[in-house]
């Protein structure tokens, strides 16, 4: 038990738990793996170097998909430059491979090698014209070896569980400050929705919708993460001036927002957007990471360095911690309080935003109970809604944990129903420890 | 277990312990039915603590509590309750949106499978009501009641459940003087039905009123009781402030100069009424009263931290606008509040992140905290003021009262500020650190600065101070430049009433 509750007390327990999610679904995902497109090629490339001592002749096959052209393409080079007499390469299903093989039969020279992806092997034109040649010639047929790796560690996996991820993680770096400061915002979702359908509607009726420039995209992005950050401001001001709970003020917000998202787009979806709006969700330009999980990281980075080393992430704990210490010691409450909430709005409109490029258009139906998954993500990652305690990269590790979860179970065919119900004893459990660590782990039944 | 008597109430040798303080030494108590017995002592001379204990809120460590001879062993809060006792404590304990009947008997509906019979709790209030001659519609919501209507509410609440001793803490403290005289007659009635009352107060005039003994306590020790017939202003005095006078103060030799915060009229509600004030350049000031004559709110006034209703603050002679402490600390004034857990730190940071606080302006360059120099800053204070600790992150709450208040005060110290204001300053530390803190002001007050002390403890008043302002209700009572002839009767004199003796 003590080392339990050593994982748990420390600041990123849950980084603990994360590794541990992560380890259990590799493990249930473990499955045989066929390799794909070059790196298929390279594998195959090292087998056929391993078996033939000198070079021969080859037919070379491969699927009529990407991957399959990588790979037919890739390995025709390499055996090429090995010395190999390629014949043919073959690009598609059974027919081509058939007609492929009769034409390589020239008199007097044998086919040494078939070279093919994995799925040609048990073909049964290859088979027959197997057969058909064992007796004249040592006609070989070889393929890329398979090999077992997790589903859920697949690159293409891990980026998009980041990718899916990257809104909610977002916000959740607002909801952290806010609930920093003893407080929450439930009116994320709503400002989302508005985000997205101001910024897209601004690009359609201003810059001329699928002609739009990208300084008018930007402008046009700019202009809506400004307005939720004055809607933050706004239920700020409630909050900090008029004593307002935040759960009511935002609850209020959160009501206006979705009806202004509503009422500015009709209640319909905005798409009249150029084809390069999606490059904010969607891209990946450095290094295939998707340039939303890019922006995610950074505004990682900058709130940590903004909560551990600056003045403002300073009284934001004091403020938290002991509102009236930290108002007896000259800490500007107040604007401490409307800083945070204008903050929050503005991740909020910025969340918004990306989501818009995700699906290439605006719909006041985005971010709808986002709110709860954000608060979710930032309760598991160990900040106390009582205030004063968390920080930021806890909350990265709680939206990891929620989308790692969601992955899995997507991954092992979990039903979405079923998912709920995870989520929200997940979300029970991290609370209870939260209780547990404060009351020194003491039950008090 | 008791044969030789049958008092309606019984203590023996109860004994308290907290950390750090013994707060009650061997208390004994008894209360015979239909009396009223006052209970009377300085701040912290342990009534509440023993008015607890009579109400099963808190548990003595030793000693016996017998009801009409029965020895009680009380586990949860509701067993008094059931045993007869009932505790009215100054913060009322009732619900401000349930009505005056529900309140009343909130906890003992009379109820059919979870129906509440609302005609019968409403008959019976209207009884109990008519016994007590209170003329409150039952159906009013306890927030919309004055403070002497919540207070008939309580007592109805505990005659419904058949109290048979009553313990009464400063009931009078929020009413008007026609009020209190229905209150004495509600008390006189209660007592011809056999009810026992504990009274406690601070105000003699009332206690030669209601009481038929009083029962004086110090230090936790219950020091002396006399009768109504004994009851005498000076014996009770003494009796009350019969603390020694040692040599727990650092010597002083100072000649306090110019005047440099003054405050003119100051008001705030009911709390400050008038009071003006100066503190010179080099000087202790002390200000001194019992609990709740408005002390800390004069004070919260000089730091901004409440706004004042009327009057002037002048720092060296220049007017200070106080909309928020912010703008005091900016002026030079500081406040070491006596709530250093609710008030003074954030007790889940670090005592240099504490520290750091209101000094953030000097350790940052636009808006970037330079941890190096709070670090280097926070090391000497450590060191000059001898705090106690395992490292500088460590949390606030982790430390000793006194290691806390020392924390406080460096940084102030830091803030470089002309006017200290010490609330209670020693309250909940121990004497090695009073002693250094008492150094402290000391050598604050030599170097210049203003020093007001705000204390409960009359010695420390006397060891301490150049002068003494005492308050009571909201008012100066009288100020004394402090000498051999000014003693602890006097100030108790002033404190608890009759500026008659103000010419002491």
């Amino acid at each position: 038990m003590k080392w339990i509750k050593k994982i748990f007390s420390s600041d990123y327990g849950m980084l603990g738990v994360l590794v541990i999610l992560c380890v259990f679904f590799s493990w249930i995902t473990l499955e045989e793996q066929q390799p794909e497109g070059e790196e298929a090629a390279e594998k195959l490339d090292q087998l056929i170097k391993g078996t033939f001592d000198q070079p021969g002749r080859v037919l070379i096959a491969g699927r009529k998909t990407d991957s399959g052209e990588a790979f037919t393409f890739h390995l025709n080079e390499l055996l090429l430059g090995a010395g190999w007499e390629v014949i043919g390469v073959v690009q598609g299903g059974p027919p081509e491979l058939g007609r492929g093989l009769r034409s390589s039969l020239e008199p007097n020279k044998s086919l040494d090698l078939v070279a093919c992806e994995q799925s040609f092997v048990k073909l049964a034109v290859l088979q027959n014209f197997l057969n058909a040649q064992s007796q004249i010639s040592k006609l070989k047929v070889m393929s890329p070896q398979p090999f077992h790796w997790p589903n859920f560690l697949k690159t293409s996996n891990l980026l998009n569980v980041a990718n899916q991820i990257a809104v909610i993680a977002i916000l959740a770096i607002g909801m952290t400050l806010v609930i920093i400061t003893a407080g929450i915002d439930l009116s994320v979702g709503s400002l989302i929705a508005i985000s997205a359908v101001l910024a897209t509607w601004i690009i359609r009726e201003w810059f001329g919708g699928d002609e739009a420039t990208v300084a008018g995209m930007v402008t046009a992005c700019g202009l809506a993460i400004l307005a939720c950050s004055a809607l933050g401001l706004f239920s700020g001001s409630m909050i900090a001036f008029f004593g307002v709970p935040p759960f009511v003020a935002t609850l209020g917000m959160m009501m206006i927002g979705s009806g202004l998202a509503y009422m500015l787009s009709g209640g319909l979806s905005v798409y009249q957007l150029p084809d390069s709006f999606e490059s904010l969700g969607r891209g990946d330009d450095i290094a295939g990471i998707p340039n939303a999980v890019i922006l995610m990281i950074f505004l990682y980075f900058l709130a940590h360095i903004i909560m551990g080393r600056t003045t403002v992430g300073r009284y934001i704990y004091a403020v938290g911690g002991n509102p009236e210490a930290a108002r007896l010691s000259g800490v500007p409450v107040k604007k401490i309080l409307l800083w945070v909430y204008s903050g929050c709005g503005a991740l909020a409109g910025l969340g918004g935003v990306i989501m818009a490029s995700q699906f290439k258009s605006g719909d006041p139906k985005y971010g709808l109970m986002y709110e709860l998954y954000v608060i979710a993500a930032v309760v598991v990652g160990g900040t106390s809604l009582s205030g004063g305690r968390g920080k930021v990269f806890g909350t990265l590790i709680g939206a990891f944990i929620i989308a790692v979860i969601q992955n899995g179970m997507n991954l092992t065919g979990v039903q979405s129903y079923t998912q709920k119900v995870v989520l929200g004893l997940v979300l029970l459990l991290a609370v209870l420890v939260d209780m547990l660590k404060k009351r020194g782990w003491k039950l008090s039944l | 277990m008791n044969t030789e008597s049958k008092h309606l109430l019984k203590l023996s040798g109860i004994d308290k312990r907290f950390p750090g303080v013994h707060a009650l030494k061997s208390v004994d108590f008894e209360l015979d039915s239909g009396e009223c017995v006052a209970l009377l002592g300085e701040n912290g001379a342990g009534k509440s603590t023993l008015i607890k204990v009579i109400g099963g809120a808190h548990q003595a460590d030793s000693g016996f509590l017998s009801i009409g001879g029965e020895n009680q062993n009380w586990i949860k809060p509701t067993d008094s309750l059931d045993a007869g006792v009932a505790i009215i404590y100054q913060e009322f304990n009732l619900v401000p949106g349930l009505s005056a009947v529900e309140n009343i008997f909130l906890g003992i509906e009379p109820a059919d499978f979870g129906w509440v019979r609302r005609g019968e709790e409403k008959e019976k209030a209207q009884e109990v009501f008519s016994r007590i001659g209170a003329k409150i519609n039952p159906n009013a919501l306890c927030d919309t009641l004055t403070v002497a209507e919540k207070q008939l509410v309580e007592i109805a609440k505990a005659l419904v459940r058949d109290a048979r001793i009553l313990v009464m803490d400063e009931p009078s403290a929020a009413l008007t003087q026609k009020e209190v005289e229905q209150l004495y007659l509600l008390i006189d009635d209660l007592k011809q039905k056999g009810i026992g009352i504990v009274y406690v107060s601070h105000r003699l005039e009332e206690i030669e009123r209601v009481a038929d003994r009083a029962i004086i306590m110090r230090d936790g020790a219950r020091v002396g009781e006399l009768s109504r017939e004994g009851l005498d202003r000076s014996k009770i005095i003494e009796m009350m402030v019969g603390r020694k006078l040692d040599n727990e103060f650092p010597q002083q030799n100072r000649i306090p100069g110019h005047i440099r915060l003054k405050a003119k009229g100051l008001n705030y509600g009911s709390k400050v009424r008038n009071v003006s004030l100066d503190v010179r350049s080099g000087e202790i000031l002390a200000l001194t009263g019992l609990v709740g004559a408005g002390r800390t709110e004069t004070v919260r006034l000089l730091f901004g931290a409440d706004l004042a209703d009327s009057g002037e603050i002048e720092l060296d002679g220049e007017k200070l606008v106080l909309r928020k402490p912010s703008d005091a600390i900016d002026a030079g004034i500081c406040l070491l509040t006596e709530d250093r857990k609710d008030q003074g730190l954030v007790l889940g940071q670090s005592i240099q992140q504490n520290f750091g606080l209101p000094n953030l302006k000097k350790f940052s360059n636009n808006g970037w905290i330079d941890g190096l120099a709070e670090s280097k800053s926070f090391s000497e204070y450590v060191e000059k003021l001898q705090i106690k600790v395992s490292g500088h992150q460590q949390l606030a709450a982790q430390l000793s009262g006194g290691n806390q208040q020392k924390v406080v005060l460096a940084k102030w110290l830091e803030r470089n500020a002309e006017i200290i204001i010490f609330d209670e300053p020693t309250r909940g530390i121990d004497v090695g650190a009073k002693f250094e803190i008492y150094q402290w002001m000391n050598q604050l007050a030599m170097a210049g600065k203003g020093i007001v002390m705000i204390s409960s403890e009359l010695p420390e008043v006397l060891g301490m101070s150049d002068r003494i302002l005492v308050m009571k209700e909201g008012e100066l009572m009288g100020e004394l430049n402090n000498g051999p002839e000014v003693s602890q009767e006097t100030l108790m004199a002033l404190a608890i009433g009759g500026k008659q003796e103000k010419a002491a």
